[in-house]
C-alpha cells in the first residue's frame, strides 16, 4: 500500500467523520442511527450495572452472613474502616506492583520478541506457535504448572535447574511471592503482547523500511524513527488492555500463594474475594468494592482521555 | 503518519555488511529458538508429567526418562467429566456468538454512522471491565439465588456475554473504522439497505478482524474461573472448576493434575493454533483507531 | 490491506459459526443426557478428599439400593467447598441437598436453624446405630443433645516418625514425647544438605492449616485465643511461648517452603522419605502406608500429638453430612446420608475398595472388624486413643467460652484464624518478626473479644 492510499484512507475517514458532527441529525436519524446499538448498551447496562447498585446498597449495611440477626444500616462505617485497614492499603501497593510489573515487563518482552519473529528465519511459524502457547493455557492451569510444577521448594523443576548452577534452592511462593506471581503473569501476558506488536510490525508499510534501509540508515535508527512510532498505538492498546486484564488477576493468586505468605501477594480482588467467602462481611467486602471501583474509574479515566488520541478526534 | 517521504536510490550491495546481516541473522535465529523453546517449556513439561506416575511426577530429580502411561488421563476422563466439557462448550459457543450478535450491530453504529457522544458511549464499555468482579459477585449471587438460575448454564452464558461484550465492541469498532467510507457511499446509491450492506459488503471486509474478536472471546470464556467456581455447583460447572476439583488436599496429585490441565487447555490451544494467523492479520487491521 | 476477500472466507466464517452452535448444541445434548434421571434429584456438595472420592466410586451401590433417587456429586477442595457451601446455607441459596461440614459448624448452624435436625432421622431408621458413633465425635456434631450432622470420618492429630531411621540412629521416640523431646529429636536428624528435614510441621495460611497444629501447641502451653471472660490471649507469656516453639521448630530443623506448605505438601515430602518426623492429622495414615504413594510404607511409628503441660493436645475433626434446610428432598437427602454414614458402608468399602482405605474415626465398631483391625494395626490403637482424648478437659489448662480444641466456635473464627495464619505464616517465612505477628494477631483477636465481652456484660 503506498502512502498516498494511507492519505487519501485518513482523508476520507476524516471528511466523514466532519459531515457526521458537523449536520445536525434528525431525531429520526439519530434513533435509527442509535438503533443498533441500544441491545448492547442495555444488555451491558443490566447485566453489570445493577448488581453493582446492590454493592453500593450492601455496602452501607452492616451485613455478615455468618449473623443472620444483625443487618443494620451503619451509613459510611464501613468505609472509615477502610481508611484504618492497613491490610487493604497494602493489597492496594500490591495490585498496583503485580499489574504494572506484569504489563510493563510482558511489553517489553512482547516487543522484543515480535521483532525477533518479524524476521524470515527457518521455521518461524513454528517458533510463533510456541512462543503464543502460553498465553493459550488456562490460567487455572498455568496457576497449578507454576506452583507446583516449576517452583515447588522439594521437586519444581526451577530450584532443580537452579541447583546445576551451584544455586541453591530457592522457596519462592513464600520467599518471593510477588516474584513467583509475576513469573506466571508474565509468562502468559507476554504472547498477548507479542501478538499485537507483531500484528502492529507486520502492518507497516514495507517500502518505507526498505527505502529507509536504502538510504544506509542502521536499523536501530529505523526501528526508533520508524517502526517505534508506528507501533506506538499497538503498544499503548497492549498496555490498556494489559491493565484491565491484570488488574483483575484472581486464578493465579488464588491457587498458586492464596495471598500469602500473611497477605504479602494478596491484590485487592483476592482480599475482597476474602473478606466476602471467608470472612462473610459482605457490608465490608462491598464498601471495598466500591472504593476500588471509583478508584479505576479515576485512573483509567485519566489515563485513557490523556494518553489515547483515539479519544480526541471524536465529537 | 509523520514520516518523512524518503528519498528511493538504486540499492547498492555492500558485501561486508551482506556478511555482518547473516552472521547476526544467524545469532539473532538463535535467540529467537532459545526464547521460543524457554516460553513452550512449561507446556512441554505439563504435558510430560500427565503421562507419568504420581511418585514419578513429584521426584527430586525431576524423572526425564520414563515408561509413558495413560493412566492419569484415564483417571480424569472417567469421573463423568464430559458434563463439565459439555457445560464449558455451551457457555463459550453461545456467549461468543450472542458478543457477535450484539457487538457487530454496536460496533456498526460506533463506526460508520456513528451515534453522538461516541467516546462517551466506548468509555462506558470499557468501564464497565474495569469494574472488578469480585465487587459484584455477592449481589450476582443474592440476584441469582432469588431467580432461581444458580448452578444454571445460562447464567454463565449471559455473565460472559457481558464479560467480553465491551472488548468486542471495542475491537470490532477498530476494525470497521477502517473500511473506506466510499464503499459504502456506493452501496448507498445502489440502493442496498442496511441489512444488505451490512451483508454484502462490511461483513466480508471485517471478517478477519471479526474471526480475531471471536478467537479473544473464546479463550476468554473458555478460561474463565471466577463465576464458574461460584455460581456453579453440579449441573453448569465448567472445565475449570473440574481442574480444581482434582486438586485434593490430601495425597499426591500432581501428574494427575497435569492431565486434567493438559486435556482442559488444550481446545484453546488448538484453536489458537490453527487461528494464528488469523488472530495476527485480524489485530493488524488497525487494532486502535 | 482492505482487499475484500472472497465470497469463501464468508462462507468459511459462517461455517466456522455454524460448526460452533452445532458443537453447543451436541454439548447441551451431552449435558441433558448425564443430567437426567427419572428419580428424585439431589446433590451432594463433598470435599475432595481421598475417602470421600472413594464415594463417589461407590455410589452406584446406593443406587441400586435406591432406585428412585438421582445423585449429584459436587466435589471440590476443603477451602473452596467450605466457602460454597457456607455462601449457599446462609444466604438461602439451595443448591444442595446434602452438604458435608465438620464440627466447627454443626453447632452454630444448628443454632441458626440452618440445617435440619437429624434426630428424628436417626430414630426413624432401623439399624442406624447412632450409639456406635465415637462419643468424642457425636458430642461435637450435637446440639442440646440432638445430632445435626453424622459423622463420615473423624480425625485427631498425632505424631508420626520413621521407625528404621530412629532404629539406624539409635534413637528412641517417647510414648509420649513433650515438644521439647521432640525438638531434641528433630535436631539429631535434620539434615538440610540431603534435603532431609528433622520434622514437618503446616505453615500455610489459613485456620484449619496451620492454625489447627498451632492452635493444639497454644492449648499444652497453656496459652490460647481466649479465658474464660473472652479476654485475647494470644499475647500471653504461655501463648507467646508456645508460638515461639511452632515457629523456632519449623524454621530450625522444618521442610524448606514451611511458610507455604498444608497439609498436602507436608504428606508428599514424608511420603517421599524427605522427613523424620511429621505432626499433623490421623488421617495421613491411609497415605503414607499405601505402597503405591509412598515410599516408606511399613516403616512409620505413631505417637499422640507432642505435649507439654496437659495430658494430651490432639485436636477433634470430624467431616460430617447434614441436610440445609431449604431442601426439597429431605427423605432422599437422609437415604443417601444414612447410607454413606452407616456401618455397612464401611464393610463396602473395606470389600471393595481395601481395608486401608475405610473412612476411620466415625464409628467403634470399626475398629472391631477383624480386617481392619489387621491393616490397622499399626496406627488403629493411636488413633483411637487420640480421639477419645481429645476433649477440652484433657488437652487445656484451664476453661474457655467457647466450643473447640484446635478452633473457636464462633462465626468470626474462620476470618480470624485466617488472618492470624496469615500472620504467623509470615514469620514463618522470616518476613516479619515472631513478635510483630503475635502482636498484630492479638489486635485481631481483642477486635472479636470485644464482641463477645459486650454480649455478656448486658
Amino acid at each position: 500500500m503506498s502512502t498516498t492510499t494511507v492519505d487519501r484512507l485518513e482523508g476520507a475517514r476524516r471528511d466523514a467523520r466532519k459531515a457526521a458532527s458537523s449536520r445536525p441529525i434528525s431525531r429520526a436519524e439519530g434513533w435509527r442511527r442509535r438503533g443498533p446499538l441500544l441491545p448492547a448498551l442495555i444488555f451491558t447496562i443490566i447485566v453489570t450495572q445493577l448488581p453493582f447498585l446492590l454493592t453500593i446498597w450492601y455496602s452501607l449495611h452492616s451485613r455478615n452472613l455468618l449473623r443472620p440477626e444483625a443487618d443494620l444500616f451503619v451509613g459510611f462505617s464501613n468505609y472509615l474502616d477502610i481508611a484504618r485497614d492497613s491490610t487493604f492499603r497494602q493489597t492496594a501497593l500490591n495490585s498496583v506492583v503485580i499489574t504494572l510489573g506484569c504489563v510493563l515487563v510482558a511489553m517489553i518482552l512482547g516487543i522484543v520478541l515480535a521483532l525477533l519473529l518479524d524476521r524470515p528465519f527457518f521455521g518461524r511459524s513454528v517458533a510463533r506457535t510456541m512462543l503464543i502457547t502460553p498465553f493459550l493455557v488456562m490460567p487455572v492451569a498455568t496457576s497449578v504448572l507454576w506452583s507446583i510444577a516449576l517452583l515447588n521448594p522439594t521437586y519444581g523443576l526451577f530450584n532443580w535447574a537452579l541447583g546445576l548452577f551451584g544455586i541453591e534452592a530457592v522457596d519462592w511462593t513464600s520467599t518471593y511471592p510477588v516474584i513467583a506471581i509475576l513469573m506466571a503473569l508474565v509468562w502468559q501476558w507476554t504472547p498477548f503482547m507479542m501478538l499485537l506488536v507483531l500484528a502492529g510490525l507486520q502492518a507497516q508499510p514495507k517500502d518505507v523500511l526498505e527505502a529507509a534501509s536504502v538510504d544506509g540508515a542502521n536499523s536501530w535508527l529505523t526501528f526508533r524513527l520508524i517502526t517505534l512510532p508506528h507501533l506506538r498505538r499497538y503498544i499503548e492498546l497492549g498496555v490498556l488492555l494489559g491493565i484491565i486484564y491484570v488488574v483483575n488477576t484472581f486464578d493465579q493468586i488464588y491457587l498458586m500463594t492464596a495471598g500469602g505468605p500473611g497477605t504479602a501477594s494478596a491484590n485487592l480482588p483476592f482480599y475482597i474475594y476474602q473478606r466476602a467467602f471467608l470472612g462473610f462481611d459482605i457490608g465490608q467486602a462491598a464498601a471495598m468494592g466500591v472504593v476500588v471501583v471509583i478508584a479505576t474509574i479515576i485512573v483509567a479515566s485519566a489515563a485513557l482521555r490523556l494518553i489515547f488520541r483515539s479519544f480526541e478526534v471524536k465529537e | 503518519m509523520s514520516v518523512a517521504t524518503p528519498v528511493v536510490t538504486p540499492r547498492t550491495t555492500d558485501s561486508r555488511r551482506e556478511t555482518r546481516r547473516r552472521f547476526s541473522g544467524g545469532f539473532l535465529t538463535t535467540v529467537t529458538w532459545l526464547l521460543a523453546i524457554g516460553f513452550f517449556f512449561p507446556v512441554a513439561w505439563m504435558a510430560m508429567t500427565a503421562f507419568k506416575q504420581e511418585n514419578q511426577a513429584a521426584s527430586d530429580p525431576p524423572t526425564w526418562f520414563f515408561t509413558p502411561t495413560l493412566d492419569q488421563f484415564r483417571a480424569v476422563l472417567e469421573g463423568g467429566s464430559m458434563v463439565y466439557v459439555g457445560n464449558s462448550v455451551i457457555a463459550t459457543g453461545v456467549s461468543t456468538v450472542l458478543v457477535l450478535l450484539l457487538g457487530v450491530p454496536a460496533a456498526y453504529a460506533l463506526s460508520i454512522r456513528p451515534v453522538q457522544k461516541v467516546s462517551d458511549v466506548l468509555f462506558f464499555f470499557i468501564s464497565t471491565k474495569m469494574l472488578p468482579v469480585v465487587a459484584v459477585i455477592v449481589p450476582i449471587y443474592v440476584i441469582a439465588g432469588q431467580l432461581k438460575v444458580l448452578d444454571n448454564i445460562w447464567t454463565l452464558v449471559v455473565l460472559y456475554t457481558a464479560m467480553n461484550l465491551p472488548i468486542a465492541v471495542w475491537m470490532m469498532r477498530s476494525f470497521f473504522i477502517e473500511v473506506p467510507g466510499e464503499v459504502l457511499e456506493a452501496a448507498a446509491i445502489d440502493g442496498a439497505g442496511l441489512m444488505r450492506t451490512m451483508r454484502s459488503v462490511l461483513l466480508p471486509m471485517v471478517a478477519p478482524g471479526i474471526a480475531a474478536t471471536a478467537l479473544i472471546c473464546v479463550i476468554f470464556a473458555w478460561n474463565e474461573f471466577f463465576f464458574a467456581l461460584n455460581l456453579t455447583a453440579s449441573q453448569a460447572a465448567t472445565v475449570p472448576v473440574l481442574i480444581v476439583s482434582t486438586m485434593t488436599s490430601e495425597g499426591l496429585f500432581l501428574a494427575r493434575l497435569c492431565a486434567a490441565a493438559l486435556l482442559a487447555s488444550l481446545p484453546v490451544i488448538l484453536a489458537g493454533w490453527i487461528a494464528q494467523k488469523q488472530l495476527v492479520r485480524g489485530l493488524s487491521m488497525g487494532a486502535i483507531k | 490491506m482492505f482487499r475484500p476477500p472472497r465470497g469463501t472466507s464468508v462462507r468459511a466464517t459462517l461455517a466456522a459459526a455454524t460448526a460452533a452452535v452445532a458443537l453447543a448444541l451436541t454439548g447441551c445434548a451431552g449435558a441433558g443426557a448425564v443430567g437426567g434421571g427419572d428419580g428424585e434429584q439431589i446433590v451432594v456438595a463433598i470435599v475432595s478428599n481421598p475417602q470421600m472420592q472413594d464415594a463417589i466410586s461407590l455410589q452406584d451401590e446406593f443406587r441400586a439400593a435406591h432406585p428412585g433417587v438421582d445423585v449429584q456429586f459436587v466435589s471440590l477442595p476443603e477451602n473452596e467447598a467450605r466457602a460454597k457451601i457456607t455462601a449457599s446455607v446462609a444466604t438461602g441459596g439451595g443448591e444442595f441437598d446434602v452438604v458435608m461440614i465438620s464440627n466447627y459448624e454443626t453447632p452454630m448452624w444448628a443454632e441458626n436453624g440452618w440445617i435440619e435436625n437429624l434426630q428424628p432421622y436417626i430414630e426413624a431408621t432401623d439399624g442406624y446405630d447412632a450409639e456406635d458413633f465415637v462419643p468424642s465425635v457425636r458430642e461435637a456434631l450435637s446440639s442440646d443433645g440432638d445430632m445435626y450432622s453424622v459423622p463420615f470420618y473423624g480425625e485427631s492429630s498425632f505424631l508420626a516418625y520413621r521407625t528404621d531411621l530412629f532404629a539406624e540412629a539409635g534413637l528412641e521416640m517417647p510414648d509420649n514425647p513433650t515438644w521439647d523431646e521432640v525438638r531434641e529429636l528433630a535436631g539429631e536428624l535434620h539434615d538440610p544438605a540431603q534435603d532431609f528435614s528433622g520434622i514437618c510441621l503446616r505453615g500455610l495460611a489459613g485456620w484449619g492449616e496451620n492454625m489447627a497444629p498451632m492452635t493444639t501447641v497454644l492449648n499444652t502451653f497453656g496459652g490460647g485465643w481466649f479465658d474464660a471472660d473472652w479476654n485475647a490471649t494470644l499475647a500471653s507469656p504461655e501463648s507467646r511461648e508456645a508460638i515461639e516453639t511452632y515457629i523456632d521448630t519449623l524454621q530450625t530443623y522444618g521442610q524448606p517452603g514451611a511458610a507455604t506448605s498444608g497439609f498436602g505438601d507436608c504428606l508428599t515430602r514424608f511420603s517421599q522419605g524427605q522427613s523424620a518426623m511429621w505432626y499433623d492429622a490421623t488421617s495421613m495414615v491411609s497415605s503414607v502406608e499405601d505402597p503405591a504413594s509412598s515410599t516408606v510404607a511399613g516403616d512409620v511409628g505413631y505417637v499422640p500429638a507432642p505435649v507439654a503441660e496437659t495430658e494430651s493436645a490432639g485436636w477433634l475433626y470430624s467431616w460430617s453430612l447434614a441436610i440445609p434446610s431449604t431442601s426439597e428432598h429431605k427423605d432422599a437427602a437422609w437415604d443417601f446420608v444414612s447410607w454413606m454414614t452407616d456401618k455397612d458402608y464401611i464393610k463396602l468399602v473395606g470389600e471393595e475398595i481395601g481395608w486401608e482405605r475405610v473412612p476411620p474415626g466415625s464409628r467403634l465398631s470399626t475398629y472391631e472388624i477383624p480386617e481392619y483391625a489387621e491393616v490397622s494395626q499399626a496406627y488403629a490403637d493411636a488413633t483411637l486413643e487420640s480421639m477419645n482424648g481429645a476433649t477440652q478437659e484433657a488437652t487445656m489448662t484451664h476453661d474457655v467460652p467457647y466450643p473447640g480444641i484446635q478452633f473457636v466456635g464462633i462465626p468470626e473464627f474462620q476470618d480470624l484464624g485466617t488472618r492470624v495464619g496469615q500472620q504467623m505464616s509470615a514469620a514463618i517465612a522470616g518476613q516479619i518478626t515472631v513478635d510483630e505477628a503475635i502482636e498484630q494477631s492479638q489486635r485481631y483477636a481483642e477486635t472479636v473479644a470485644d464482641t463477645y465481652q459486650a454480649e455478656e456484660g448486658q
